[in-house]
């Protein structure tokens, strides 16, 4: 059923950890159903960085909390190292949940109050009987050294480190099981710059060392911009534009990719570009508009758009638009 | 590193974090007191609870019967450390029972969506009742003996106990750290013992005590209306109940069962309180 | 007129015509039992008339608790324990709101001085409708009838570019969204016309979209109705689009004010500098190829406000720090004529 909805199929690519077809997600909510992924797909390089950007009610974090199938998706395949994740029984599942880690934006929230550093990340050890004894021990504090920490945390409570300091047990405990795939979702949207600049050296550290293949969600686009790869750009739980991030960023072709990047604030008064202010207020995804989702704030939108579903079209290597009008306005766009 | 100027790293020991809490400190103290004068009751009472003498019937509290005596001449302070016995039995069995079903319930039903609309609907029904009617219906249907006093009890206040649970327990399996856990593959019932129950310990022993009061109250009631234990075997509730009939002329036989009520739910309260802060690690620090 | 040393002449009169609102070495203190956490410890600021001074700096720095003292919203135990506040009435008198009676001060605040936060929710009152709120802000401070208030509330949320003004005004808070709320709590601000709005963090809660909209319609208010804004905020991007004026604060302390094109082009503080270094920016950290370089964290953590450093709280982290700076806290000092920076070595920067 979900397969006619592809525009691709599947890569027969070596290269791809994972591929992600057709995802969607469905909430039912006391006010009706909720769209809140809809048909989603990428793929995701082994070694690469997937940068995932949208607003709230964009669908980013649920999208990642599918992919770990913390919430169940309503279909689609995600096929991780040729095994389809949302078809995995849960027994089966639990083997593939030490490849797949994920690390959290509030470093308050995801560390249990009531337990040691010592007991996070061996609860992680002790789940896949990976360490026992000495052996653990040694482990966890190669974890803590590894993140920046020092093996004395062990014995300290969630309370007892700064925010950025409990962004790396929060590491720690997601690299404890040696994960092939890490979703990041929002990891430094909580944090002070400077130890944001702290934390993203220590992300890409771990990246190149460790060979990590990562899934970077978040609504920053100079974060992105520097950080990621390949880029998804989700607008009320729809892809708007994806593509390699060099290509997305140079010469973005979606109108709301590039009011996005118009709008992101630029630490350099200088820079006086192109001001696209979008109009009015993201559409409650309770009630989404129809045919193109975004063009009731698009500054460019006609009839056409809200009778036609934009299906997406590639525009360079990699690089496609979910948008009718791509074509014609890429000639406005020149400058 | 940035750390060091953190909290030392040392758990203060727990006796002196008790110590510093001055409610929680006295709290236990008197519950601990009343305990050793309810279970050293037969080396302390200077009488037995029993011992009736007709000619010192109704006399007031005095250097030889501190808490006077009742219609029977017993005395009224042996019959009151006796009675302690069974009310904290009572109070401390109906708690324990109360919280194992009431825990269970509550997890079951805040973890499990499935089983939520049962167990919620069952929680919100028995809690419709007046406690002391529940619990009056389940002592008749089960025949009034001390057994059944405890398990009515344990039962009427179980719905108390789940729906603090049910409803902390939706509240903490969405947190992040619930989540991550689940991404780690840890399993259900362990997510459930060392991620959410922990983290209610403090709810649930404020519950508990509360709990543990209300349950005492009850049980004086119950006595009270002649639906409890015997009135031969002397209660907190027993005895108020029989001291009833003389308020009038010997209001000390229904005073002094009453204060040791009062005094017992109060430190329980007291304790409650300052468990809670105790153990909750993020107060902790501001010590 | 940018002192040197600011506490030269006490006179209150000594503002110059051109200056709203000057603190001068404020402190404020939350004194708790025998700890004292010196969350603001000599800050020095200066909002000009119909300019926008933003206040950077990151959690901890002290910064909405300087906003907060200019208020005097301060909770308990915070308390103003130094320094000035000079303002200037619409009137032209000047006052030292740090030392002003609360009923004074209850006058000026909303007429004056007007106030928003970061999340509007939590500002409005989630009973009354956004109408009843706005009328009850304006007969507050000015003798009118409730229909007149209304009329006038109704142009206010004409101004802040609500659509459907009248039919808004009898929504609640949580019937909009919280960029439409961001507006009501401006439009709640902006009601008694007041010389002043301070905004603590106002875009930070709201998603980029919305955030332009937000800074575009202060920036256009500003422009029209003249008002003075000091803007808080830990967003340096945000700073660049809104800013004249910027100081920048660590640990308690202004360490550097400028006008923004002098800041942002040559930082006399090494904080600033270390901080526009570290947030990523792709055309720097990005080699031709893609390959990124890694970004030049600030080492270390913000020092405890229960225990600062002796000398400059920025030297236990500063690459250019000498032992003097550990010992001697650094004056606020002229780097150039509008160029004020707390740092003993500003030279060579």
């Amino acid at each position: 059923m979900t397969d006619t909805t592809h525009t691709t199929q599947a890569p027969d690519d070596a290269d791809i950890l994972l591929s992600v077809r057709g995802l969607s997600k469905q909430f039912l909510t006391g006010s009706g159903p909720v769209k809140a992924v809809e048909d989603i797909s990428f793929d995701v390089r082994r070694g690469q960085i997937v940068g995932i950007v949208g607003e709230s009610g964009s669908g980013k974090t649920t999208a990642g909390r599918c992919l770990l199938r913390l919430v169940e998706p309503s279909s689609g395949k995600a096929i991780f190292d040729g095994v389809d994740l949302f078809s995995l029984p849960e027994k089966a599942l639990r083997a593939y949940r030490r490849r797949l880690q994920i690390i959290f934006q509030d470093p308050y929230s995801s560390l249990n109050p009531r337990m040691r550093v010592r007991d996070i990340i061996g609860e992680a050890i002790d789940t896949h009987g990976l360490a026992k004894g000495a052996a653990r021990q040694a482990r966890i504090e190669e974890l803590l050294t590894r993140v920046g920490l020092s093996p004395e945390h062990a014995s300290r409570y969630p309370n007892e480190f700064s925010g950025g300091q409990r962004q790396r047990v929060g590491i720690a405990r997601a690299l404890a099981v040696e994960p092939e795939l890490i979703i990041a979702d929002e990891p430094v949207s909580a944090l002070d710059v400077s130890v944001q600049a702290q934390v993203l050296n220590l992300i890409q550290e771990l990246q190149r060392e460790l060979g990590l293949t990562m899934i970077f969600i978040s609504h920053d686009l100079t974060v992105v911009e520097y950080l990621c790869d390949e880029i998804v750009v989700l607008y009320l739980g729809r892809i708007m534009e994806q593509g390699p991030a060099r290509s997305v960023y140079a010469k973005p072709r979606h109108p709301y990719t590039r009011a996005l990047l118009a709008t992101a604030p630029v630490p350099d008064p200088n820079v006086r570009r192109e001001r696209v202010i979008l109009q009015g207020d993201i559409p409650s995804p309770l009630d989404p508009p129809s045919g193109c989702v975004f063009r009731t704030r698009c500054p460019h939108a006609i009839a056409a758009c809200a009778e036609t579903v934009p299906t997406r079209e590639t525009v360079g290597p990699g690089h496609s638009v979910a948008c009718i009008r791509q074509a014609e306005l890429a000639e406005t766009y020149q400058d | 590193m940035a750390a060091a100027s953190a909290p030392s790293v040392d758990t203060p020991r727990i006796s002196t974090l008790i110590l510093q809490r001055k409610t929680l400190a006295i709290g236990l103290a008197i519950i601990v007191a009343i305990t050793l004068l309810a279970v050293l009751a037969p080396l302390i009472a200077p009488y037995s609870p029993s011992k009736l003498s007709i000619v010192n019937r109704l006399k007031p509290p005095s250097s030889t019967w501190f808490f006077g005596t009742d219609e029977f001449g017993r005395d009224v302070f042996s019959r009151t450390i006796y009675a302690g016995q069974l009310s904290l039995l009572v109070g401390a069995a109906a708690t324990a029972l109360a919280a194992t079903v009431g825990i269970t319930l509550g997890l079951v039903a805040g973890f499990f969506r499935k089983a939520d609309g049962i167990v919620s609907r069952i929680i919100d029904a028995m809690m419709a009742f007046p406690d002391i009617l529940l619990a009056i219906a389940l002592v008749a249907a089960l025949g009034p003996s001390l057994a059944t006093v405890i398990i009515a009890l344990g039962v009427v206040y179980a719905p108390r106990l789940a729906r603090v649970v049910r409803a902390s327990t939706l509240v903490i399996r969405e947190l992040p750290y619930v989540e991550a856990a689940r991404a780690l593959g840890v399993p259900t019932w362990r997510i459930m013992t060392r991620h959410v129950l922990r983290n209610l310990v403090s709810p649930i022993l404020v519950q508990a005590t509360f709990i543990f009061a209300y349950a005492m109250l009850a049980e004086a009631g119950l006595s009270f209306l002649g639906v409890g234990v015997s009135p031969e075997i002397p209660t907190w509730g027993t005895m108020i109940a029989a001291g009833r009939q003389y308020v009038g002329q010997a209001d000390w036989m229904t005073i002094f069962p009453g204060f040791a009520i009062i005094l017992t739910v109060l430190s329980l309260q007291l304790v409650g309180d300052g468990l809670r802060d105790l153990l909750d690690p993020r107060l902790r620090k501001d010590l | 007129m940018a002192m040197s040393t600011p506490n030269a002449d006490n006179h209150p009169d000594a503002l110059a015509d051109d200056i709203v609102l000057r603190a001068e070495d404020l402190r404020t203190h939350f004194i708790m039992g025998t700890r004292t956490a010196k969350s603001v410890d000599g800050v020095t600021l200066t909002v000009r008339r119909g300019q926008t001074l933003a206040v950077v700096g990151e959690s901890g720095s002290g910064k909405s608790v300087t906003s907060l003292s200019i208020m005097r919203l301060l909770s308990h135990p915070g308390r103003i324990v130094g320094g000035r506040l000079l303002y200037r009435m619409r009137d032209g008198g000047v006052v030292d709101l740090a030392t002003l009676s609360d009923k004074r001060m209850r006058a000026i605040r909303g007429k004056e001085i007007a106030m928003i936060f970061q999340e509007p929710m939590t500002s409005l009152n989630p009973l009354y409708t956004v109408g009843d709120q706005i009328m009850e802000m304006i007969r507050l401070h000015e003798p009118i009838s409730r229909h007149e208030a209304r009329i006038r509330a109704r142009r206010m949320l004409e101004l802040v570019e609500i659509p459907a003004p009248d039919k808004r005004l009898d929504q609640y808070p949580h019937e909009m969204s919280g960029g439409m709320r961001q507006r009501v709590m401006i439009a709640l601000a902006l009601a008694c016309n007041p010389a002043l709005l301070i905004a603590d963090e106002p875009t930070t809660a709201l998603d980029v979209t919305i955030q332009a909209q937000i800074l575009d319609l202060m920036r256009r208010l500003q422009r029209e109705i003249g008002m003075s804004i000091l803007f808080v905020t830990h967003n340096l991007g945000v700073v660049a689009e809104i800013a004249h004026e910027v100081a920048v604060m660590y640990a308690g302390r202004v360490v550097e004010q400028a006008p923004v094109h002098d800041l942002f082009a040559r930082p006399r503080h090494p904080y600033t500098k270390g901080l526009l270094a570290c947030i990523p920016d792709a055309k720097r950290d990005r080699a031709e190829d893609g390959t990124r370089k890694m970004l030049n964290p600030i080492p270390g953590s913000v020092p405890s406000v229960l225990a600062l450093p002796a000398g400059c709280a920025y030297a236990p982290r500063c690459p250019l720090a000498e032992a003097h700076c550990e010992s001697v806290p650094p004056d606020l000092l002229n780097a150039s004529p509008e160029h004020l920076t707390r740092c003993w070595r500003h030279e060579l920067l």
